[in-house]
């Protein structure tokens, strides 16, 4: 055989199965670009993406009292790991925020919306997220926010579909 | 151990593009057979060499590897890639000369920004569990740290009008440079805003651009160069990637930096400053305690011409191209990475 047709034996397998298979004397393998492997999130995360699907904030306590949500894992100032939960409701308040007039593929909402870092009520560290304010003169620092449950919850931080202005985006 | 005198002798820089159609092989050969020719020097002479730029950028997993052919790997070097600005290859090739094993490091990086979305593409830096499934771009990112200035009263949008204005009118004497303009603060605080309380002035421009420099060490130096820049301290700090658990006011990282890299033992008469947006140049002068006398961004900055993983490296060229020309004795050279200048290098070059 030659090399000429050997090659076109080749092309016309690969495109045909994906199961490896010998062509004439050459052994052929598909060509599949994947990643094939599953990764465990961790103890912390867990836990963490476990409560969110089932509607419920739970934050860590760091080494100088203050308490993250989303929860770390280790203290971002000692590197310690951290194990103390603490329960918090759904509802905060808007540390920083900013307006993303033209929404892209994959963001929180399609329509205009705030970013935002929020300090969830019993927390001391913000989290970033979106807020459905409906315009820029809806929001402010210090505006207290509630969070959205998103209807699906795979288990991640868009369980939270986006925050709401509580009282209403008047 | 002594620290022994190392040196920028040679820089190369192509002009600004976008929507460039070129490989980063095609626009890397020009530049680093220009500056070899500059500083006089065969490939032979280079000991080390030392890459910086961004797989990301390029969406290929070991793009760098083609950039090779720009350099010549026959026969064999001795060669290093950072995913990294080129400012953080030249720490590697300073480390390497300090190590004694060479004497002279050719550092080159280069970006094809505008290749795709950046802003977005930059967000896969970010926290993979708790930031980048909302896929905020950079430029969302930097809003919300110019926000938290705005409202403590640590930056004013007038403030951050001029950096834009005097950036843009400086980029006019810089061939380099992409975006140049001659607007009075007045005429950019009028137009709307893009990422409220951003405007697009406030953004860095992304470009397509490399460039290169030559670091040699003590005699050599001096015989390579007429006025070589004198590496006189040089310091990488990094802040918390939890985006909410560091200070939207103030950059930490950049201010430990400043002062490992001896920024206060003596005046600046100009700094480079990797600042990609306004408000992030005038934190940064404050971190680093840089006083009114000092020149900043003579070339127009970063916000005129922002190619990622060159930008950094961009200013060490120009930084220690005026100490070439003698315009000045004491430079700054910056360059952050991440976002909100999550890290920070900070560079004190001398002339002799």
């Amino acid at each position: 055989m030659s090399f000429g047709s050997r090659w076109r034996d080749k092309k016309l397998f690969v495109s045909g199965t994906t199961s490896h298979a010998m062509v004439g004397d050459v052994f052929v393998a598909p060509l599949e670009v994947s990643y094939p492997y599953k990764r465990t999130v961790g103890i912390l995360l867990s836990r963490f993406f476990t409560s969110l699907s089932e509607c419920r904030l739970e934050g860590t306590r760091g080494s100088d009292g203050r308490v993250y949500f989303p929860p770390a894992e280790f203290d971002p100032l000692t590197g310690e790991q951290l194990s103390e939960w603490v329960s918090l409701s759904d509802t905060g308040t808007v540390t920083t925020w900013a307006w993303q007039s033209t929404p892209v593929e994959g963001q929180p909402l399609a329509h205009p919306f705030a970013w935002a870092l929020i300090t969830i009520d019993g927390a001391d560290v913000p989290m970033l997220h979106a807020v459905d304010a409906g315009s820029p003169d809806n929001i402010a620092t210090g505006t207290k926010v509630k969070v959205r449950w998103a209807e699906d919850r795979p288990g991640g931080v868009t369980d939270i579909a986006c925050f709401d202005i509580v009282g209403g985006a008047s | 151990m002594a620290l022994r005198d190392i040196a920028i002798v040679g820089t190369a820089q192509r002009p600004s593009e976008v929507n460039s159609t070129f490989t980063s092989v095609e626009i890397l050969l020009p530049v680093i057979q220009q500056l070899l020719d500059k500083v006089g020097i065969e490939r032979s002479d280079i000991g080390f060499w030392c890459h910086g730029s961004c797989d990301y950028m390029s969406g290929q997993p070991f793009s760098f590897v083609a950039a090779v052919d720009a350099i010549g790997a026959w026969p064999p070097i001795v060669e290093s890639h950072v995913e990294a600005d080129g400012a953080l290859a030249l720490y590697e090739a300073w480390v390497k000369i300090q190590t004694g094993e060479v004497d002279v490091a050719l550092v080159f990086s280069n970006g094809k920004t505008t290749s795709g979305p950046i802003d977005q593409i930059l967000s896969l830096q970010t926290d993979p569990y708790m930031v980048a499934p909302l896929k905020p771009g950079f430029d969302a990112l930097a809003a919300l740290q110019a926000r938290a200035c705005l409202d403590a009263g640590v930056v004013t949008e007038r403030q951050m009008a001029e950096v834009a204005s005097r950036s843009r009118r400086d980029a006019n004497n810089n061939a380099i440079a992409f975006t140049k303009g001659n607007e009075s603060v007045e005429e950019l605080l009028a137009m709307p805003y893009t990422m409220n309380p951003l405007r697009a002035h406030d953004c860095a421009t992304p470009v397509d651009g490399c460039n290169a420099v030559v670091l040699a060490a003590g005699d050599i130096a001096r015989r390579l160069a007429e006025r070589p820049a004198w590496i006189r301290g040089i310091d990488h700090r990094i802040d918390t990637q939890r985006l909410g658990a560091r200070s939207m006011i103030e950059s930490s990282s950049a201010a430990i930096a400043a002062q490992k890299a001896g920024v206060g033992n003596d005046r600046i008469d100009v700094a480079e400053i990797h600042a990609p947006y306004t408000h992030q140049e005038l934190l940064l002068r404050n971190a680093m305690g840089l006083s009114e006398s000092t020149h900043i961004n003579p070339s127009g900055g970063a916000l005129v011409a922002n190619p990622l993983m060159a930008a950094g490296l961009a200013r060490f060229a120009e930084a220690a191209e005026s100490i070439f020309a003698g315009s000045a004795d004491r430079v700054l050279a910056h360059c952050t990475s991440g976002p909100m200048l999550q890290q920070n290098l900070v560079c004190v070059m001398e002339g002799e």
